[in-house]
């Protein structure tokens, strides 16, 4: 069942003309009850996916991986050998789907655009002084602008956590803005090229709470962005069950006011077949399968797909094959 | 489309005998006039086992041999020693947690994960918990004076306790009675449920591994003969009973005047508390847990829903939106969420309660459900429009229906909540801490959950106020009905 509103469609562009026209909005979002929250996340993970089910959701769970290298050893050599992976997983069976997108540096993304021109497989990059954040205005929208230019047509920026614990919404939703503008200014010229989708990376682990999660959720989302990211994988604490549970219900009700669709890609962490088909069990049951979609949900993640692989092939040829058999990008 | 393939839980981990006799004296016998019944398993209809009739000439034996182990063995016996069979008892259940488990969804019909993940921890929770309490008893805040004729300087047991349990939660309600009576010193003579006797003779087996002496714990099977032969035998200290009220009233009548001490734990209806400030999809979740766990099989269930009218619109949607992710089936299947009504009684029951509701004028919804052809169901449901008039607001349904009424003050909410001859529970959603404490010290409930619904702890007593029976079961509080003090 998809998220239905059963009021009128609400206009809430004027929102972030205003500080305290945010802050009102935000704080007046329910609260999260956190260990209702951790309790119902658990009893989505106690589902029991096996057979034909859990072939099914490994192909979709292969399709959604964001595979991510963000290293500062990353060379081109090492992106170019993890973009070739991403559109052929599993090089001894073609039926294996590519995963979604490959998420690099800016500097690496030309590298990685010669690899994947034409394919279909998308090209993210991380942008807006990742992972801190704590750069001026100016070089964030520069470093946009540049990874855009080289040809990502996906942008993971980082909010300003600074300015959100502070309590500085206005900020914090202007710079979004700002961003997004930054993605599609390089549309300009360039005809019949889409411009870039921004996935908002909100830090949930340095957001700490439930009610900053869904504050933030419904900020980024207010300002224009086309995905929410819980985590840069560069803090102790990424992305969890509940944190995505939270972001999950923003995104549906976002929708159910405004009739707009954002996606949800938790980062970091995830890194076997049984958690990602949790996640996937939780946004079937939060948001329905309008959202069991690439378009709309994907893990941040690299070496979660190698353990897709080997459950694929364990569930196909009936024997776990060893580490050795798959590549290691 | 993401479907769930069946995921079902295997039943070979149990081993079914054709047919079961009463547990007396550490044997299982037959009964003198050889009569039985048959136990079914609601999801399908088929015929489980063949159970034994238990008569008064059983009774009577049974409660013989509980006094015999009283006066001879237990009830001299050391709390310490009474602990080591106890922490036995608790370890073996554990150990045999699955069997149980898989035994409970079969004959009673509530889901496997159900009775995996709540009945069996619970109930090895509530044995370990009272072990400890055996060899502490002068430290449970009832004085260390002797009272009975065996003197010491410990609070002393009854003596012979006879226990009627309900068919809701068979092995929990089972492990409710039988732990505090044996930590205090007593022995039991125990009726399960005629709808649902597996896992208490499995239980029995269980006595018996772990050298259990005989006499100590009892099984009788049967219907509610058999229960009146219990609770009205001559040489019954003790009567504790679970189930519905007006059973309860006649076991009060049948022992007014004598010298056994009674404790019930009778029906309930009640409210469950969504202020305009409420964490919206956790209380969503609290009002599912509330009336759909085990079915809405359970005396504490949040069966009216008060929510507060400013936010009615909005709460019923997201329920709604929720309940229609409810899984209804196969109760082994691992991913089911509501199972099996216990019995064909019971589901007439529900269908007679919700065709009132409906009749009177309130509206009935349930999200599109398949039910299977074969066993006893019924889908969640909701009725809006309710009002405290409304024969479903004020009857306890025992069913997954949930009756929604609206209020606009919280003095509104404590006022509609209390207007129940029961009171047995209560649960209030509210982000506000001081609005929590307010509310419940006006409610007149045994248990107030605040931001939870139906979360139950061996330390916790249980109990309730008005026509939902008195004395607590569970914690320290929980002793107080097995001893003499």
């Amino acid at each position: 069942m998809t998220a239905t509103a059963t009021s009128a469609r609400s206009d809430l562009s004027e929102l972030g003309r205003s500080e305290t026209a945010l802050r009102t909005f935000l704080h007046g979002l329910p609260g999260v009850d956190q260990v209702g929250a951790e309790q119902r996340a658990a009893q989505l993970g106690t589902r029991s996916i096996k057979t034909t089910a859990k072939a099914e959701a490994i192909d979709l769970a292969i399709r959604m991986v964001d595979l991510t290298t963000l290293e500062g050893a990353d060379t081109p050599g090492k992106v170019r050998a993890l973009a070739a992976k991403a559109l052929r997983p599993d090089p001894a069976d073609p039926s294996c789907p590519h995963v979604g997108a490959v998420c690099v540096y800016p500097s690496m993304v030309p590298y990685v655009a010669e690899v994947l021109r034409g394919s279909g497989v998308h090209l993210a990059s991380v942008a807006t002084s990742f992972p801190s954040g704590q750069a001026p205005l100016e070089i964030k929208l520069a470093d946009t602008r540049a990874a855009v230019e080289a040809g990502a047509d996906e942008i993971d920026m980082v909010i300003n956590r600074g300015a959100f614990l502070a309590g500085r919404y206005a900020e914090v939703y202007d710079e979004i803005v700002a961003t997004k503008e930054a993605c599609g200014s390089a549309d300009a010229g360039r005809q019949g090229r889409p411009r870039a989708h921004l996935k908002v990376i909100l830090e949930t682990g340095e957001l700490a709470t439930y009610d900053n999660v869904r504050r933030a959720s419904w900020l980024a989302m207010l300002a224009g962005a086309d995905f929410i990211k819980t985590s840069t994988g560069k803090v102790p604490v990424a992305a969890t069950l509940p944190v995505t549970l939270v972001m999950l219900e923003a995104v549906r009700d976002f929708r159910a006011a405004t009739g707009r669709q954002v996606g949800v890609k938790p980062a970091g962490g995830i890194k076997t077949t049984k958690d990602a088909i949790k996640y996937l069990v939780m946004v079937n049951e939060t948001v329905g399968p309008d959202w069991l979609h690439p378009d709309w949900f994907r893990f941040g993640a690299s070496s979660l797909l190698n353990d897709l692989l080997m459950q694929r092939t364990k569930l196909t040829t009936g024997v776990y094959a060893g580490p050795d058999y798959f590549t290691l990008d | 489309m993401f479907e769930y393939a069946p995921a079902p839980e295997s039943r070979s981990v149990v081993d079914l005998k054709p047919s079961y006799g009463l547990f007396i004296d550490g044997k299982f016998v037959d009964p003198a006039d050889g009569g039985s019944f048959k136990s079914i398993n609601p999801a399908s209809e088929e015929v489980l086992a063949e159970i034994a009739e238990g008569g008064a000439q059983d009774v009577d034996r049974a409660v013989r041999a509980a006094r015999k182990a009283y006066d001879k063995v237990w009830g001299p016996m050391p709390g310490r020693d009474r602990a080591k069979y106890l922490f036995r008892i608790a370890r073996i259940i554990q150990e045999r947690s699955r069997e149980l488990a898989v035994l409970e969804s079969l004959d009673n019909g509530k889901p496997i994960k159900e009775s995996r993940d709540v009945d069996l921890p619970l109930v090895a929770a509530h044995f370990f918990y009272y072990a400890g309490w055996a060899d502490k008893l002068e430290y449970a805040g009832f004085g260390r004076r002797p009272t009975s004729q065996h003197s010491g300087a410990y609070p002393q047991p009854l003596g012979v306790a006879a226990q009627v349990i309900p068919w809701n939660f068979p092995l929990l309600m089972l492990a409710w009675k039988i732990a505090p009576a044996l930590a205090a010193g007593n022995t039991v003579v125990l009726k399960p449920a005629e709808t649902t006797p597996l896992t208490a003779l499995l239980f029995a087996e269980i006595c018996q591994q772990a050298d259990l002496p005989a006499g100590v714990v009892n099984i009788v099977t049967g219907a509610g003969e058999t229960g009146r032969a219990l609770v009205e035998h001559a040489d019954v200290d003790k009567v504790a009973f679970t189930g519905s009220t007006d059973v309860g009233r006649a076991i009060a009548r049948a022992v007014a005047g004598s010298r056994k001490k009674l404790t019930l734990e009778l029906g309930g209806k009640a409210a469950n508390i969504v202020f305009d400030d409420a964490p919206v999809d956790q209380a969503v979740e609290g009002i599912v847990n509330g009336i759909f766990f085990n079915q809405g099989h359970v005396c504490c269930a949040g069966s009216r829903l008060l929510v507060q009218e400013s936010v009615a619109e909005q709460v019923l949607e997201s329920l709604k939106r929720r309940m229609a992710q409810l899984r209804l089936g196969d109760p082994l299947d691992k991913n089911t969420d509501i199972g099996a009504i216990n019995s064909a009684a019971q589901l007439s029951r529900i269908r007679e309660l919700t065709e009132a509701g409906a009749a009177e004028g309130a509206q009935q919804w349930s999200p599109p459900c398949e039910l299977p052809e074969r066993g006893f169901w019924f889908a969640p449901t909701i009725f809006t429009g309710v009002t405290q008039a409304h024969r479903i607001a004020r009857e306890e349904i025992f069913g997954p229906v949930l009756s929604v009424l609206t209020f606009r003050t919280p003095a509104e909410a404590v006022e509609k909540a209390n207007n129940t001859p029961y009171g047995l529970s209560a649960g209030i959603w509210t982000e506000k801490g001081s609005r929590i404490l307010w509310t419940a010290d006006r409610l007149r409930a045994g248990v107030v959950w605040a931001n939870t619904f139906n979360k139950f702890d061996p330390t916790s007593p249980f109990g309730g106020y008005k026509e939902s029976g008195y004395g607590r079961e569970g914690g320290r509080h929980g002793l107080e009905a097995y001893l003499n003090v």
